[in-house]
């Protein structure tokens, strides 16, 4: 399994033969310097970059690229290199005018260590870079013999000479050095320089070839389509709590760094650099933040392999922080009321303070008493709202598309995955304390239980407002929303939808789905449609289970699509007969455990006829509604959240992309 | 209607000042070598470090030896279970209470790290847990008790090697140790207490024998202790 990497952690190498592959959002230059056990670098010899791309053991490309493999032969290196630091630099800092001038206007690079053309062993995603346009990304050491990695993502904010310089070169050397790599890198150098890319050290059909090849219109169109959002573009005072970025632009980057938190506070890999074993370098360029001042949140500062993990138990650690801390202030305030009520009956209860003055002062000093003991819990709850603001300010433009808003640019660039996602974002949670704090709703894939989109008046405000066929409107068109979530989580293929809409009353919301091919036929509709839907579902649960229990999955029908089901049914019950009913439950029961899933559209009223019978069914599912409503308890302390549904992105763009994405698969 | 996200969720614990803490790696160095307190009943030691600063995490221990295994029906051995709770108070009203049905205190502040029936092997490591983040307690807490009872019923007398002891969290440090076993014919002790005075928080050891199963029993024996 891959190793996800945080800053300062390491990890043990099992080869020597290595590659390292590196991803930006914009064209970079890829280097390498060698350093001796002391970290220090003996001379410009020592660092490989694309004016010198190779060394013994070592070779990186020789252009700015989007995509980099530095082709790694620990073995071959010279015995008196201890320390192989992988760079990154952007050759903007120099010539192109279009080009990015620092780190903090890209998606984070990513790299990947591994085996050549094959399974990663560990990577490394460099969140947090701001104003640095040179960064020591990766550490390559030996130690004991054997050779480690170590994530360290240092970042300068003077470029490469300044990192050269750090590693010991004399700050003329360096300054040399570095110009020269960067001036080698640009599109405009001969060929010659720019050719030999990264070819492999060592024949043999492990070791890929050059990397995708990246010509000189390549690498400098890719970074006007780039929109920086520079934090200088953004006005602090105009961003409020809810302060997202002002994307939309296809191929947009984000901002991973807080919009309102100076660059002086981001904390550096002081604790690493405290902690580590060897000999360090001097001091890096950026100064570490007071060990004093707050945790700045960063995303993914969480427990997990892959990042999505890593968001999700974010996300749930917030939303129990932010339940708990609801509850400590509520506690609060209800013990502050109760005692002021107490001791404003007592002073009543003496009949000699009820005339005169006494009982005045007696609720005077009552209502101070209150007011003193509310005016810190709220002092409390503010400290923990804003530490959890900032969180999740930084925590919602990092997430993946299966976790993100609509409104997402990171749905504009949506690609089916590979694989299914860990978890869907169902819609928001908030507390009234304060609403604009908004806890992604993430619900674990595959489902553990159905979908019900409740379209009629549960008593909250917003569906008392809306009319009848305006809610069941609504609740097609969110359902619709969640099924187009649920399939862009699967990979092509993933997942299956089927649509039973026996009165055709949600043609409107369905269209686009049907349009874009995204379930297997039109809309079923009447009875019959319903029961042939219904039967071809029950049948295959029925199959996949038993073959399940048996043992015998390799013996079940070939007409079996063994891909996740998700059965969509509007206006349930209308069009369903008691057989139906019966199987739907069925369906509703045992669907899951095997992959056939429920997103029901219902009135819980229209199906008043069934009486008690149906109450297992709507209890078995997760209710979610089309307009705001609290009716969803956390966990932990049991608290109202008001869920908020998804809206529609503005403008479709982002919709339509994903629809066409997963049509396309599909066809 | 309840959500059931829980269900799928590593088991993920966490609380906001979980992750400032770690700053408390550095401050340790600084922090004064501080001398074990051998309470007495009734002795209250501020929990304010000698530099001025406040103590930030207490942890409530209890130990005990597991009744020994007898040979042929072991099943039937008579398990000692010792239960560790603490009950808050704010102005003497009991608030919210953490034992083993309810492990974290709403706010978080209060995690019993989970209920041990058995007991362990007697050489002092603790059974039970009870983690206070002293600077999570919500503002109007200002008493926490810490309660030990037998919830099968033996007296201490009966119980090898049982002890509770109040530790310093933040760096190891034993604050307050009682020797629970040869104590008497009791099935419960009110430990101690951490109460707040002025800006920080102060310990002060109850000790005091008592009778119950779990820390409801107590409640009329605790009060006249606020």
């Amino acid at each position: 399994m891959t190793a996800e990497l945080v800053r300062g952690q390491n990890l043990p190498l099992p080869h020597t033969r290595l590659e390292v592959r590196v991803s930006a959002g914009a064209p970079v230059v890829c280097g390498a310097t060698l350093a001796d056990a002391e970290g220090r670098l003996s001379g410009a010899g020592q660092v490989v970059h694309p004016g010198a791309p190779r060394l013994p053991g070592v070779e990186v490309p020789g252009t700015a690229a989007m995509e980099h493999r530095l082709v790694l032969d620990l073995d071959a290196l010279a015995p008196e290199a201890h320390r192989l630091t992988v760079l990154l630099a952007l050759p903007g800092g120099g010539g192109d005018p279009g080009a990015p001038a620092h780190f903090g206007a890209l998606a984070p690079p990513r790299l990947t260590v591994g085996v050549p053309d094959g399974d990663g062993i560990a990577t490394y995603t460099l969140t947090g870079l701001d104003t640095e346009s040179a960064v020591a990304a990766l550490e390559l050491y030996r130690r004991q013999g054997a050779w480690k990695v170590r994530a360290v993502g240092q970042g300068y904010a003077d470029g490469l000479a300044a990192m050269l310089a750090d590693q010991g070169l004399p700050p003329m050397t360096a300054g040399e050095l570095a110009a020269a790599a960067l001036a080698a890198a640009v599109p405009t150098a001969p060929p010659a320089t720019a050719q030999p890319a990264a070819t492999p050290l060592t024949p043999g059909p492990a070791v890929t070839g050059p990397p995708p090849p990246r010509t000189a219109d390549g690498g400098s169109a890719a970074p006007t389509t780039a929109v920086p959002l520079d934090r200088a573009t953004t006005d602090p005072a105009a961003t409020g709590a809810t302060a997202r970025p002002p994307a939309a632009v296809p191929g947009a980057t984000i901002d991973y760094s807080h919009p309102r938190r100076s660059t002086a506070s981001r904390p550096a890999p002081a604790v690493e650099r405290a902690a580590g074993t060897g000999p360090r370098p001097p001091a890096p360029a950026s100064a570490p933040a007071p060990a004093t001042a707050p945790a700045v949140p960063v995303a993914g500062d969480a427990a997990g392999w892959t990042m999505d993990e890593r968001l999700y138990n974010q996300v749930w650690g917030m939303f129990e922080d932010l339940a708990r801390t609801t509850a400590a202030y509520r506690s609060a305030i209800d013990f502050a009321d109760s005692r002021r009520e107490q001791e404003l009956d007592r002073a009543l209860a003496d009949p000699r303070a009820r005339i005169g003055s006494a009982g005045d002062a007696a609720r005077a000093a009552g209502g101070a008493r209150y007011e003193e003991l509310s005016a810190r819990a709220r002092e409390t709850l503010d400290r923990d709202l804003a530490q959890l603001t900032a969180e999740s300010e930084a925590v919602e433009p990092a997430l993946p598309p299966a976790y993100a808003r609509w409104d997402h640019p990171v749905w504009l660039g949506y690609r089916p995955p590979a694989e299914p996602a860990m978890a869907v974002r169902l819609g928001d949670l908030r507390l009234p304390e304060r609403p604009e704090l908004r806890i992604p709703m993430l619900i674990r894939l595959p489902l553990e239980r159905g979908l019900w989109i409740d379209s009629g008046r549960g008593g909250s405000a917003g569906s008392l407002m809306a009319d009848a066929t305006e809610l069941r409107r609504l609740a097609a068109g969110t359902a619709a929303l969640h099924a187009v979530r649920l399939l862009a989580a699967h990979p092509p293929g993933g997942c299956a939808a089927h649509l039973l809409d026996p009165g055709g009353s949600a043609a409107s919301a369905f269209a686009s789905l049907t349009a874009a091919g995204l379930v297997s036929a039109p809309p079923a509709q009447g009875a019959a449609g319903v029961t042939a839907v219904l039967d071809r579902l029950v049948r295959r649960v029925e199959l996949v289970r038993m073959a399940v229990r048996g043992g015998a999955t390799d013996a079940l029908p070939p007409d079996i699509d063994l891909a996740d089901q998700l059965l969509v049914v509007n206006d349930f019950p209308y069009g369903f007969d008691d057989r139906s009913v019966t199987r739907l439950r069925y369906l509703a029961d045992e669907g899951p455990a095997v992959g056939v899933h429920l997103l029901l559209v219902a009135d819980r009223a229209d199906a008043a006829a069934y009486g008690p019978l149906l109450d297992p069914l709507w209890s078995a599912l997760l209710r979610l509604t089309p307009v705001p409503d609290e009716h969803l308890a956390d966990p932990w302390v049991g608290h109202a959240w008001t869920y908020e549904p998804p809206t529609a992105p503005a403008g479709g763009g982002a919709l339509a992309r994903v629809l066409g994405e997963l049509g396309s698969t599909r066809r | 209607m309840r959500t059931a996200p829980a269900a799928g969720r590593p088991g993920l614990r966490r609380v906001l000042v979980n992750r400032t803490r770690v700053t408390a790696a550095g401050e340790r160095q600084e922090r004064g070598q501080r001398v074990t307190v051998n309470m007495t009943k009734g002795q209250a030691i501020s929990l304010r470090k000698n530099d001025g600063g406040d103590l930030t995490a207490v942890r409530m221990g209890l130990g005990w030896q597991a009744a020994p295994r007898r040979g042929l029906f072991g099943s039937r051995t008579r398990e000692v279970d010792l239960d560790a709770s603490a009950v808050l108070f704010a102005e003497k009203q009991p608030i919210d209470v953490v034992f083993f049905r309810h492990l974290v205190s709403d706010d978080g502040s209060v995690r019993h790290t989970g209920d041990n029936l058995v007991g362990g092997a007697g050489q002092g490591g603790d059974d039970e847990s009870i983690l206070v983040d002293l600077q999570r307690v919500p503002v109007h807490i200002d008493q926490i008790v810490f309660t030990v009872n037998s919830f099968t019923g033996q007296t201490f007398q009966e119980v090898q090697n049982a002890f509770c002891r109040l530790v310093d969290e933040t760096n190891g440090q034993e604050l307050a140790r009682y020797t629970l076993d040869g104590g008497g014919r009791y099935t419960a002790q009110i430990m101690a207490k951490v109460h707040r005075a002025g800006g920080g928080w102060q310990m002060t050891a109850l000790g005091a024998p008592s009778e119950g199963r779990t820390f409801k029993d107590l409640m009329p024996a605790i009060l006249p202790h606020l």
